[in-house]
């Protein structure tokens, strides 16, 4: 991406407010990939969002196995709904995620905010949403930057060329 | 497809101004073309475009995490030696292909 060009995107602001392996990886890829492209990152994790960044929780994080038509079998085939609702599965389908993940060398989570961060992104968690869940910054990744209101946020995404993305 | 002077030799680039032959790579090519991200190279600098070029001759596809893996520096490192581009300006001044990951 040329620098030069005065269209050049040069902050996003992402909102996560899911907690599947899916949900939370496309915000973390999204926002690793601007960091890396040189382009301002903040990140504002929400409602189940919030177990991306919750240390008890973040690694843990599963995909759900029921009412959803895009997941196939390995091989391609349909995976019915009622199969997803049997004890086991949606573990072994998140254990699968994410080793098909890992050998792509996308990280687990902690790692990945740590990535995120190193490259200047900043991490924030939805005060609303830590009230309603009954969370404390201490229960939190070390990493997250603030608790903030959904102002607080609005005002750290202005600015040219700033785009807002809901994952 | 577009040709480029760097040190007095004359390169094949792409569009985005990457090696299309690794192997017309020189040093004093990484310093020239280093001077328009203002960086100045350093012997950090060298052993991480070295690494990168022992991996793409390797066939490895790259990643920042592997990068910052290598021992050399990690990857706050990776971004106070190359500013805004970790991974995508160090690879031009490897003289390697445009890193096709994601991560």
């Amino acid at each position: 991406m040329s620098k030069t060009d005065e269209k050049s995107l040069k902050k996003v602001c992402i909102i996560c407010a899911k907690g599947t392996i899916e949900d939370v990886y496309a915000t973390l890829v999204m926002a690793n990939g601007a960091v890396m492209e040189g382009i301002e990152a903040k990140v504002f994790f929400t409602f189940f969002g919030l177990d991306a960044i919750t240390k008890s929780q973040m690694n843990k994080l599963h995909t759900g196995t029921v009412g959803n038509p895009a997941m196939r079998m390995p091989g391609g085939l349909p995976f019915p709904t009622i199969l997803g609702m049997l004890p086991g599965v949606e573990l072994g389908v998140s254990a699968m995620m994410k080793s098909q993940m890992a050998q792509l060398d996308i990280p687990p989570v902690d790692e990945f905010l740590e990535m995120i961060t190193a490259g200047g992104g900043e991490i924030y968690a939805c005060k609303l949403a830590m009230d309603m869940f009954k969370l404390k910054k201490e229960d939190l990744w070390e990493g997250v930057s603030d608790v903030l209101t959904v102002g607080d946020f609005y005002g750290k995404c202005g600015g040219e060329n700033t785009q807002i993305i809901f994952t | 497809m577009a040709e480029k002077v760097f040190a007095g030799k004359t390169v094949q680039v792409n569009d985005e101004g990457y090696f299309t032959d690794p192997s017309q790579w020189t040093k004093e090519m990484a310093v020239e073309m280093a001077k328009e991200y203002s960086i100045e190279l350093t012997e950090t600098h060298f052993q991480i475009i070295e690494f990168l070029r022992q991996r793409h001759m390797a066939g490895e596809a790259l990643t920042i995490r592997r990068v910052g893996n290598a021992g050399i520096v990690d990857i706050k490192g990776l971004y106070q030696l190359f500013p805004g581009g970790p991974l995508k300006i160090s690879s031009k001044l490897a003289g390697i292909p445009k890193p096709s990951s994601c991560v």
